[in-house]
């Protein structure tokens, strides 16, 4: 008996020694990643220490799904897909009818949490797409665009109805660039592109006057220095004052005085960029760099099409999160309200994030053996 | 894209893959295109216009100041100011600003006093601010602290004299429960409230209409942007965006009224309620004793609060709303409209008083107020000298659930919809109430005592009163409401508030009516009605009904061994219903005394009291010309 559990336990750890299940770099980036995202927000919340240590219980539970779904086979993530993508839209659904929030319906009252289900459309959709290319020839044809097409706009459409265009538009991005991984082709790619240019008018006209409002103020931040233009101007002083080096760890008086709004949240980046300047930004955005390569990396020894799309897509968004959030940061994109992956305060946002790339890691650990 | 046919079908993996890394590799040159493209942007900030940032960041003194909107007024019916906003001075304290607070506050102390309390609840404060907001320390500075202070100013970095507009409650106590106060906001407020709202904000209404209106009352707030020194001290405003003044309300209520409900309760605690049968307007609404509301608006003070908790007569306990009584005999106008509504009686019917009850097969006595009965007395007489027995007979004939039924018409059992917070239901007897209460079958004996407003009852005096104008506009009920008008802004005119819609009417027959206001004039008119001589002198006729509610039951022999009025003071409840003018009721008015020994001695003179000051509030000319209704 005890023979036969150490029998089991011996193979466990060579197994887990020979063919890790989570693949350490991509680890010890992420880690590194939250430790800079928890001091950050010490500093960016006041040094409040609840504020921290409840950003710290959302990094364990999502540390937590990492590992948890890394155990599980991709062909069983798989067959889970459409479930979990109905589930999650019924969830969205949901929040349209019961939801509350401030001025916006996206949140969901369990009691023990409140937790935004759009964030959870940020894996369903993607994965969700994947499922769908899978069984697929590739490249996807007209008929394939079609389908995706469904697949994206439904969620997306109830998510920007909330309203939360930015994350409606992530949402989006995520299933367009499992799309655009499958490896469709540049010419269709061109005449889609084309099309929505051309349909950006017709888009416009179903904004929220706040999010016209907000794209109006990036044009010309100064027209409204109190409204939407306070946040960008706010946060292009704090990004410009800290300079090549910073002003140091607590000491960013942009944050401090209240000059900058949402600085725990949507403008933690700013924080960050004025305690550390230039210097941190670039290390900040290389350790982003590393996470997303590494991501690639894994997504390409996938053993399927699922794994492979679905893990591209994943490691393409968490850029475009990273992307958007420096843009709007430093006035170069609408205030969107996209959290900084990661550093900005937030539980659903990291937990999602997270079990993202626990499914990155179950197509690690589910990879290739040709290239052992 | 122009695939031999027999490719379509098949999925070629190794194709896919490669297809993918392919992909993969466009899109990572893609994300590392972006990234440097943010990079260079965060260069073109931090590093090429990093001079012109710090100096921004550094000349960056304009601070955002919210400007909390004034708070509405609160008025009577006829424009008396029941609360006002009056300007003040406190003293702020912007912690970050002060390096050692226990020093600085000693220090402060010997040039404005501060007492043990403004010390704790500034402390209390500290704890929940935010920074850089300033934390007010004391409140209602008088000449000679600002005076003191300016002249010291230099050594308090940090503290300063900040106006704002505090609240007064001129007629005080008068209107303690019904009007309520404004308190600091605390813990708990700030659950509820919205922030952007609420910025800037100090107070916010805890109690009564304060806190009932508060959305009107609040008002929107505005900002300014002020350009501050290096010490965060205000140099100039650079702009202002004024804040939007809260609505000022005016209340259903005549404020000689509500004096006079109050000054005829003296020293008695107890309640009065008035309301306009016609309408459902509040006219008046006293609990008594009141406490100074003012004392509440910059936080009482522990010593004044323990005093106020400690007081025996329960200052705090609005009765009005939440005392609930034993009814007693004020429900036999009700109980014997139902008997007549119901058809089980009609007005001429009469019923042999022996001065006790008996029920079929059952040896326990039910007394009446005459030991020796009232010999046979119809409806009429039966409400005038209140005789049990007609009653005991009636509900028992009526059985408990037809009782129940007909009570809840007039809303009793149940919250009247007032537009207070807190309001008490009371209790309404009936079957289903006492098996989820007590989960006991109802037994025969207590609808014989529901009869008479005993036993299970209990109504608040709003109810009371609310029941009675139901009755007086000939069963048609209205929501009891406070609120009369609202006026944005200090010039603007005053908009009525439409009443809630009246409800459909709850008599059948207004000959039953007729015969029930007749008994209610016997109780005032007749020559031995338990209110006689009450309507003495009083233009209009009086419909009235006593009320005892004792808290034994009168099958004790306790009730015959204590016949003195002071010991029967401490044990009955004194009640007193009215409606005048008898054939047209423009008032109904429901007095309760906690402790009296009669309703007819000792709340019947209240009743009339406040009655007198209706009057005086009428049109003089009216009022001298109305004496043809009194006295049928």
């Amino acid at each position: 008996m005890i023979s036969a559990l150490r029998a089991r336990l011996h193979r466990f750890l060579l197994r887990t020694m020979t063919r890790p299940r989570l693949d350490p770099p991509l680890i010890g980036a992420l880690l590194l990643l939250a430790v800079v995202g928890l001091v950050t927000l010490y500093s960016a919340g006041d040094e409040n220490v609840s504020l921290v240590m409840g950003q710290g219980l959302r990094f364990a539970l999502g540390g937590a799904l990492l590992v948890l779904a890394s155990r599980l086979p991709p062909s069983l993530l798989r067959s889970w897909t459409p479930w979990f993508y109905l589930f999650s839209i019924a969830l969205l659904v949901l929040v349209a009818v019961a939801g509350e929030g401030r001025g916006a319906n996206r949140w969901l009252d369990l009691h023990v949490l409140r937790f935004q289900p759009s964030e959870l459309l940020k894996l369903s959709v993607p994965m969700m797409v994947a499922w769908y290319l899978h069984p697929r020839q590739l490249p996807p044809r007209w008929r394939d665009l079609v389908a995706v097409a469904v697949i994206v706009a439904v969620p997306a459409v109830l998510i920007a109805r909330q309203p939360d265009l930015g994350t409606a538009l992530l949402v989006a991005a995520a299933g367009t660039f499992a799309l655009f991984l499958s490896g469709l082709q540049w010419w269709r790619i061109g005449l889609v592109l084309g099309t929505l240019v051309a349909a950006l008018p017709v888009a416009w006209h179903f904004l929220h006057d706040y999010q016209r409002q907000r794209v109006l103020m990036l044009l010309d931040p100064s027209s409204d220095p109190l409204g939407s233009g306070w946040h960008i101007i706010q946060s292009k002083i704090a990004v410009g004052s800290g300079g090549l080096l910073g002003k140091g760890w607590h000491q960013g008086t942009q944050s401090r005085l209240e000059f900058l709004p949402e600085h725990t949240t949507d403008f933690i980046f700013a924080v960050f960029a004025e305690e550390f300047g230039l210097i941190g930004v670039t290390l900040l955005i290389a350790l982003y760099a590393f996470i997303v390569g590494r991501s690639l990396w894994i997504a390409m020894q996938a053993r399927d099409t699922y794994s492979r799309l679905l893990g591209g897509a994943i490691a393409m968004s968490f850029f475009v999160y990273v992307l958007v959030n420096g843009g709007m940061i430093t006035g170069i994109l609408p205030v969107v309200g996209v959290p900084l992956p990661l550093v900005s305060y937030g539980g659903t946002s990291a937990v999602s994030l997270l079990a993202g790339f626990g499914v990155l890691m179950s197509a690690y650990a589910h990879r290739k053996l040709l290239d052992r | 894209m122009n695939r031999p046919a027999q490719q379509r079908h098949i999925k070629d993996t190794r194709h896919e893959a490669a297809l993918f890394r392919s992909r993969v590799i466009v899109g990572f040159a893609l994300i590392v295109l972006g990234l440097v493209a943010l990079l260079a942007r965060f260069y073109w900030l931090q590093v090429v216009q990093h001079r012109e940032f710090t100096t921004r960041a550094q000349q960056n003194r304009v601070h955002l100041r919210h400007l909390p909107p004034p708070r509405g007024l609160i008025y009577d019916r006829n424009g008396v100011l029941l609360a006002e906003n009056v300007p003040a001075f406190r003293l702020e304290v912007v912690p970050e600003r002060v390096k050692d607070m226990d020093a600085m506050l000693q220090q402060l102390a010997a040039v404005v006093p501060l007492s043990a309390d403004d010390v704790t609840q500034f402390r209390q404060a500290l704890k929940q601010h935010r920074s850089f907001q300033s934390v007010p320390l004391r409140f209602s500075l008088d000449e000679t602290d600002i005076a003191r202070f300016a002249v010291n100013r230099w050594r308090f970095p940090g503290v300063d004299v900040v106006p704002y507009l505090t609240r007064r409650y001129p007629l005080g106590r008068y209107f303690a429960h019904v009007v309520g106060y404004v308190g600091r906001i605390d813990a708990d407020d700030l659950d509820h409230k919205d922030e952007e709202r609420y910025a800037g904000t100090t107070h916010i209404g805890k109690s009564g209409i304060e806190r009932y209106y508060e959305s009107l009352l609040h008002g929107d707030p505005g900002y300014e942007l002020v350009e501050v020194n290096a010490d965060q001290r205000p140099l100039r405003v650079l702009e202002r965006h004024a804040p939007h003044p809260g609505r000022s309300v005016y209340l259903t209520i005549d404020a000689r009224l509500q004096k006079a409900a109050m000054d005829a309760l003296g020293d008695r605690a107890g309640a009065v309620v008035a309301i306009d049968p016609r309408n459902g307007e509040v006219l008046a609404m006293v609990s008594n004793p009141g406490f100074d509301p003012n004392l509440f608006v910059n936080g009482i003070s522990q010593s004044d609060y323990d005093a106020l908790m400690r007081d025996p007569a329960k200052p705090f306990l609005d009765r009005a709303l939440r005392g609930v009584y034993p009814p007693g005999s004020t429900m036999k106008p009700f109980i014997g409209l139902g008997g007549l509504e119901l058809g089980l009686r009609r007005p001429e019917d009469t019923v042999l008083s022996t001065g006790v009850y008996y029920l079929p097969g059952d040896s326990r006595g039910y007394r009446d107020d005459d030991r020796n009965g009232s010999g046979r007395v119809d409806l009429r007489l039966a409400i005038g000298h209140s005789v049990n027995t007609y009653f005991y007979m009636l509900a028992h004939d009526m059985g408990i659930d037809r009782l129940s039924r007909w009570m809840a018409k007039f809303g009793f059992g149940a919250p009247t919809g007032i537009d207070l917070a807190g309001e008490a239901s009371g209790v309404l007897p009936s079957r289903e109430w006492k098996r989820a209460r007590f989960g006991k079958p109802w037994f025969p004996g207590e609808t014989v005592i529901a009869g008479i407003g005993q036993g299970f009852w209990a109504v608040t005096p709003l109810q009371l009163a609310n029941a009675l104008a139901t009755l007086a506009d000939r069963g048609v009920g209205h929501v009891p409401h406070l609120l009369m008008a609202t006026r944005d802004g200090i010039h603007a005119h005053p908009e009525a508030v439409p009443p809630p819609p009246p409800s459909p009417g709850v008599i059948a027959d207004a000959g039953n009516w007729r015969a029930v206001e007749q008994g209610m004039l016997a109780v005032v008119y007749g020559d031995r009605g338990t209110a006689r001589g009450l309507g003495d002198g009083f233009p209009y006729a009086i419909a009235g009904k006593t009320g005892t509610a004792e808290r034994y039951s009168r099958t004790t022999s306790a009730y015959d061994n204590h016949a003195d009025l002071q010991a029967l003071a401490q044990r009955h409840r004194a009640l007193f219903i009215a409606f005048t003018p008898a054939d047209a009721p423009r008032i109904a008015v429901a007095v309760v005394v906690d402790q009296g020994a009669w309703g007819g001695t000792t709340a019947a003179p209240i009743a009339r009291q406040v009655l007198d000051g209706w009057l005086a509030t009428q049109p003089h000319a009216e009022a001298a010309t109305a004496s043809s209704g009194a006295r049928p």
